[in-house]
Parts: C-alpha cells; structure tokens; sequence
C-alpha cells in the first residue's frame, strides 16, 4: 500500500531529521548550528503542508528541478514531520537530569560519547509518547499527498468515487483504514513502551 | 596517628594539586575568592564549613565541571585552568579520567545493570573488552560489598548501595585522585555508615582524596588535613587535632559548634 510506504518512509526522514535538528538546538553558543536549525523549525511549523507539498512538486520545476511525485511526498513529509520530532527530541533530551551529563563526562567521556551512551538511551524511552502523536499525525498528514498525483489511499478512494458515485460509502472505508493503520501503530508503540519498561530503562 | 604521621612527611614530595588564586563567580555572586590549596599524594582532605561557604564549587572545580574565571589549577601533572582558561576539551576528558568524582546524588546511570555502570567507562575509553571489563567490575564490585548486586538496576538499590557502585565506577578508571561531593547528604542516617566504610577503605589504601561533607566523625578520624572554608575562601586548615580542639578563627569555631551541638 503507497500510503503505508510513503509514511514510513518520510518517518525515518523525520526521525533522523528530527533528532539531528533537535541536537542541534540544544546549545545556543554554536551560533550557525543553533540558528540554522532555528530557522528551519519556524519555518516548517509555520507554513501549511499542503503549501510545502506543492512547492516541491508545482515549484520546483520552475527552477528545472523535477522530482517524481513519491520522492516529492516522501521529503514533503519528512522535512515536514521532521520540524515536530526535533522538538520532542529536544524536549527529552533536556529532561534528562544534568547530573547524568555530568556523571558521564566526569568519567572521561567526551560530550559525544556521553550523548549517545547515556543521554540518549534514555532520552529516547520519553520521546515515544510524544513520537506516538506525531507518528498518527503523519499517517492522516499523508492523505494530502493524493493531490500530488500519487496513488494512496486517499486517491485511490476518489478514483472509485468518480466511477461509483458512492461518495459516503467509499470515504468511511477509507477513514476506516486510516483507523486501522493509526491504531496498528498506536498498539506497536504501546508494545515497544512496556518493553522497555520491564527491561528496566523506564522506572 | 602514625598514619597521619607517615603521611605529612610525604609533603617534601610534589602537591598532586595545586590551586593558587582561584576565582570564580556566577554572574555577580562572587562563590570562590581566591583560593590557595595544595593536595600531596596520598592525602585525605576533608573540606567542611557552612552551606553556601563555596565547598562543592570549590570540588567541581577540580575536574573541570564548573569553569574558574581566574586562577590556575594544577592536578595529576597538568594545568586544567591557567589564568582562568580551561584546558581543551579532549585534554580535559583525558584529565577526567585521573579524577574520579563522586555525587551528592549520585547519578548512576538508571538505563544500564550496576555492572554496565562501571564498566562504561573502562569500555569506551580504555578499550577494555567487554569480559575484561567486567572482571575489573566484579572485582571493584566486590571491594564495595555490591557482588551480588552486578545484575541489578540502579533503581531496585537503596542509596547507600548506589552511592557505593558510584564509587565502584569512578575507581574503574584508575583515577589518582577521588572527589567526593557530599557524599552521604542524600542518605538516610542509616546508611550512611557503608557509604564511609568504603571510603575509609579507600584512604587506607593510599588513595588521594578530597572530601566535602558533613561527617564531622570521618574528618576527626580520617583526613590528614581538614579546611574550613567560609565565604568563598579557605579560612584555615590544619590536622584534625588542631581544627577540631584549638581552631584559631572565630568563624571556625562558631560553625563547628552549630555542628556538632546539633549531634
């Protein structure tokens, strides 16, 4: 199913953007890192996805770039969910008591080691309720990608629309699926949560 | 008291520490205010005075985990701060390993076994294999009465138990010098009899210490030199015996004895 690719996908996109662009907004003395990420942040949260969308596949062209209508989806989405995850990156890792920074470079850790030995592992277990939103976000966010001409869910409910004229019909089974994919990837959070739950990473 | 006797004698040596003129400030608030000290191998330093009196700025200094504004640090043959500069960052993380610290709080890391606490470091940084470094850890872990605790995770121990795994995890890295932050303060009362079990272990062993805290007991009893900070200086310091029986400043004597009436 195009809508199932299309958002796991963009997903990892958002997910390697947003952990990158939320480390990056983490110390404000590296001024470029710190301000490049900024910038980037207000302006994805502050423009409609929909206009995003169709300036990489409407806009783009004009500057002779053409990107296939999948491609344009997948890095519309991605740069798009990428925004919301960075915060929620952001927002576990300086939940994360300083002591523990502290404890791992007084050892001899470089900041780098200490972020991915400790900060992190820890880090990540409070990002999945938050990620969970987002994840559910992008999955019914995908639906807009039907007005790039690429064949998902949605688009291939109005193509049986424009045959059948069921207009009801069809969109509840198509609101029914978004349902189930959304609820699927609720259950499988919830699942990864309480594992590492009983693997003690969460008290 | 032979023992402290031994020790002095080592003062001909050279000071594995030395601070002179140390200066730090957050913003207005002037913390540390010039602070001469030297640390010789093998000492124990028990640093007591009142709250707010610059003890634990003072320690973190030592490792680097708050910056001096002015003042140089000499520590394990190299300068972490001269004239209020740091050392570099991958100098500094070297250094870090020669001085193991220990937390009021004690920060074990809540995602990894006791055992993976100690050996983090060893691993990522010695480049010890994963069952050397776990040998060195059961060893340690043994040393701190924790054996049978290696499995576990830091949040089914008690404090005490922490705070003694926090100790076995600074010793993995074969520090020269241990600080100790207050080391009980976070205790109940009852516990924090083998959290200074250890560190007496420790002293007796040669190990060079600096030591902030409360215990008035483990100062008498173990330190070679106690110093009595106030306002951000160090107003005396001097064996045990003297600070404890004859103290020459009045601030000293007023502080020790808000302490230990309250005993």
């Amino acid at each position: 199913m195009v809508t199932v690719e299309i958002t796991s996908v963009s997903l990892l996109l958002g997910c390697v953007l947003g952990l990158l662009v939320g480390i990056g907004r983490l110390n404000s003395a590296r001024r470029w890192v710190y301000g490049l990420c900024t910038a980037y942040v207000a302006a994805i949260r502050g423009t409609p996805l929909l206009v995003q969308l169709f300036i990489l596949f409407f806009g783009l062209p004009q500057f002779g770039i053409l990107l296939p209508a999948f491609v344009c989806g997948v890095i519309g989405l991605g740069i798009y969910s990428g925004a919301y995850v960075s915060e929620i990156v952001r927002g576990a890792i300086q939940s994360i008591d300083k002591g523990q920074m502290e404890a791992a470079r007084s050892i001899g850790l470089s900041s780098g080691q200490a972020m991915r030995s400790v900060i992190l592992p820890q880090a990540v277990v409070r990002m999945i309720p938050p990620l969970g939103n987002e994840f559910i976000a992008l999955i019914k966010n995908s639906a807009l990608v039907s007005l790039l001409t690429i064949h998902d869910l949605m688009h291939e409910g109005q193509k049986i629309i424009s045959v059948s004229y069921r207009s009801l019909e069809v969109y509840l089974a198509i609101a029914v699926m978004y349902f189930v994919l959304t609820g699927l990837t609720t259950l499988a959070l919830r699942k990864i949560e309480l594992r590492l739950r009983v693997g003690g990473m969460v008290q | 008291m032979k023992n402290v006797h031994a020790k002095t004698t080592k003062e001909s040596a050279e000071p594995i520490i030395s601070i002179r003129g140390l200066h730090k400030a957050f913003g207005e608030h002037v913390v540390l205010n010039g602070i001469d000290f030297d640390v010789f191998p093998s000492q124990v330093v028990v640093v007591i005075g009142p709250s707010g009196s610059g003890k634990s700025t003072f320690l973190r200094c030592c490792n680097g985990l708050e910056q001096a504004q002015d003042g140089t640090i000499d520590i394990c043959g190299r300068t972490l701060v001269h004239k209020g500069r740091m050392l570099p960052d991958a100098d500094l993380n070297a250094l870090r390993e020669e001085v193991g610290m220990v937390f009021q709080s004690f920060n074990l890391f809540p995602h990894l076994s006791v055992r993976d606490n100690v050996t983090l470091g060893p691993r990522k940084l010695r480049g010890l294999s994963r069952s050397r470094a776990d040998a060195e850890a059961d060893v340690l872990l043994q040393k701190v009465g924790l054996s049978h605790k290696a499995e576990a995770m830091p949040a089914s121990l008690s404090g005490g138990q922490k705070q003694r795994v926090a100790i076995a995890r600074a010793l993995a890295m074969k520090p020269r010098v241990m600080l100790f932050d207050e080391p009980t303060s976070a205790l109940d009362p009852e516990l924090v009899g083998e959290v200074l079990q250890v560190m007496k272990l420790l002293a007796s062993e040669g190990m060079t210490m600096m030591v902030v805290t409360h215990e008035m007991s483990f100062a008498k009893e173990v330190a070679d030199v106690v110093a009595v900070m106030d306002g951000g200086g160090i107003i005396e310091s001097g064996s045990p015996d003297v600070i404890f029986s004859q103290p020459t400043q009045a601030r000293t004597r007023e502080f020790l004895q808000a302490v230990l009436s309250r005993a």
